[in-house]
């Protein structure tokens, strides 16, 4: 066994975990975050992106050791209570989301993403979406959902971006 | 998918790691891990000891090295590719970097880790070879040692590198000329199906080629051709003269071999237009 201590989402979280632990079941079931989902398994789909330190990462290939010492964000710290994130409300807005699997992944990506680049065009935001699939191919209101994200969360009318 | 069970060591320095990776005859360096560990997922690799040497501190930096530029090996993908320096100097290898896998693979996976793993669809030996770059090695007892790029790569999945050493740091010359490096793929995550680079230096072009066989290939006939003063559109017909391309669920080999030549010229045309 190995000793990992993680801050999830602000808290302290600490457990003995068998070293071949990946982050994505410490989170969903040592410590019951289930919010973040497993996709395909093989780091394509995107489903399972939370942030490591504030950077998007597939938490299905990742261990949980290798997140020891270090800051973790899932989609439950989003929200404060009742009110959405402004991507999240974003991509309740835009219909960004039909069957919803991959969108906690889309989210924390489109999370990451905008950090990097607040004022993103709409190639940029597909080629940052490289990493998440959709199978419901809802692709154009997540795109739409980001890029009036990024819109709302820099101030900026959606029209006066590039 | 779990990896099959293993004991895990976390590395304080270079030297540690070499004192740990003596503790198994089958141990394995995990640096981001995102070659290694798809790997563990399937069993297609089942170390019994991993090494972490992710938290050795100096092992990621890109900085001036003379006529050179030394990039640590934990360096990661997001962080070679935002390198003003090898924007600048080197920019094949900070725009290779800014496409390999995707943004998430980018803030984790290392170059040292892309390079050593020596997958022969991976970008970034491509690159190295066209370069000519050096890799500097550390083993046990303090000993050092540098290998060529071209020396390096020596078989499928296998590298000069022992078992206890690490690959420590990569220099690549300064560029000034013309580059490019192109990857065809179906899908944007996939590895490439074939990829191409090509770096104009001291008046010559250095030609290489991503999965055109068991290594990273310098296409020799190429440089050749064009030593000779042929044209791209001419040159690159002998794209992949000494290649031995997979066939798999991508692509047959025959059909890599007509790839390879419309990238090479694709690429040619870029270098040197």
């Amino acid at each position: 066994m190995t000793n990992v201590s993680v801050t999830v989402n602000g808290q302290s979280r600490e457990a003995d975990v068998e070293p071949r632990t990946l982050l994505v079941y410490f989170l969903r079931e040592t410590l019951g975050l289930t919010g973040t989902n497993v996709g395909c398994d093989t780091s394509t789909c995107g489903s399972c992106t939370v942030l490591v330190d504030g950077e998007s990462v597939k938490s299905c290939t990742m261990l949980a050791a290798q997140a020891d010492g270090r800051d973790v964000t899932t989609i439950e710290a989003m929200a404060h209570g009742d009110t959405m994130h402004p991507i999240q409300d974003a991509f309740h807005r835009n219909h960004g989301l039909q069957c919803g699997y991959c969108t906690p992944g889309m989210v924390m990506a489109a999370a990451s993403y905008l950090q990097e680049n607040p004022t993103p065009t709409e190639e940029d935001v597909r080629e940052a979406l490289e990493g998440n699939l959709c199978r419901c191919t809802g692709y154009q209101n997540i795109v739409k959902s980001i890029l009036d994200a990024a819109g709302s969360m820099s101030g900026a009318p959606e029209t006066t971006r590039a | 998918m779990i990896p099959a069970a293993f004991e895990y060591a976390r590395a304080e320095s270079i030297d540690h790691a070499i004192e740990l990776l003596g503790g198994a005859d089958d141990a394995k360096i995990l640096a981001g891990g995102h070659s290694l560990l798809p790997l563990m997922k399937t069993r297609l690799a089942q170390p019994s000891l991993l090494v972490d040497i992710s938290r050795i501190g100096d092992l990621s930096y890109v900085r001036e090295d003379g006529d050179m530029v030394a990039i640590g090996a934990l360096t990661r993908h997001h962080d070679v590719a935002n390198s003003e320096l090898l924007q600048q100097v080197a920019p094949i290898v900070a725009d290779t970097a800014s496409r390999i896998g995707d943004p998430q693979v980018r803030h984790v996976g290392t170059i040292g880790g892309s390079i050593a793993h020596a997958d022969p669809a991976g970008d970034m030996g491509t690159v190295m070879v066209a370069l000519g770059a050096q890799f500097a090695i550390s083993a046990a007892a303090g000993a050092t040692r540098t290998v060529a790029a071209g020396d390096f790569f020596q078989g499928l999945f296998q590298a000069d590198l022992a078992a206890n050493e690490v690959l420590t740091e990569i220099r690549v010359p300064k560029t000034s000329g013309g580059w490019s490096y192109l990857k065809f793929n179906r899908r944007a995550i996939d590895w490439a199906m074939v990829g191409v680079a090509a770096v104009q230096q001291n008046g010559s072009a250095a030609v290489a080629l991503t999965n055109m066989g068991e290594t990273p290939l310098r296409a020799a006939g190429v440089e050749e051709a064009l030593a000779g003063g042929a044209d791209p559109a001419t040159a690159s017909a002998r794209a992949d003269e000494g290649a031995a391309p997979p066939s798999d669920a991508f692509g047959s080999a025959e059909y890599r071999r007509e790839v390879s030549k419309v990238l090479v010229r694709r690429a040619l045309e870029e270098t040197l237009g």
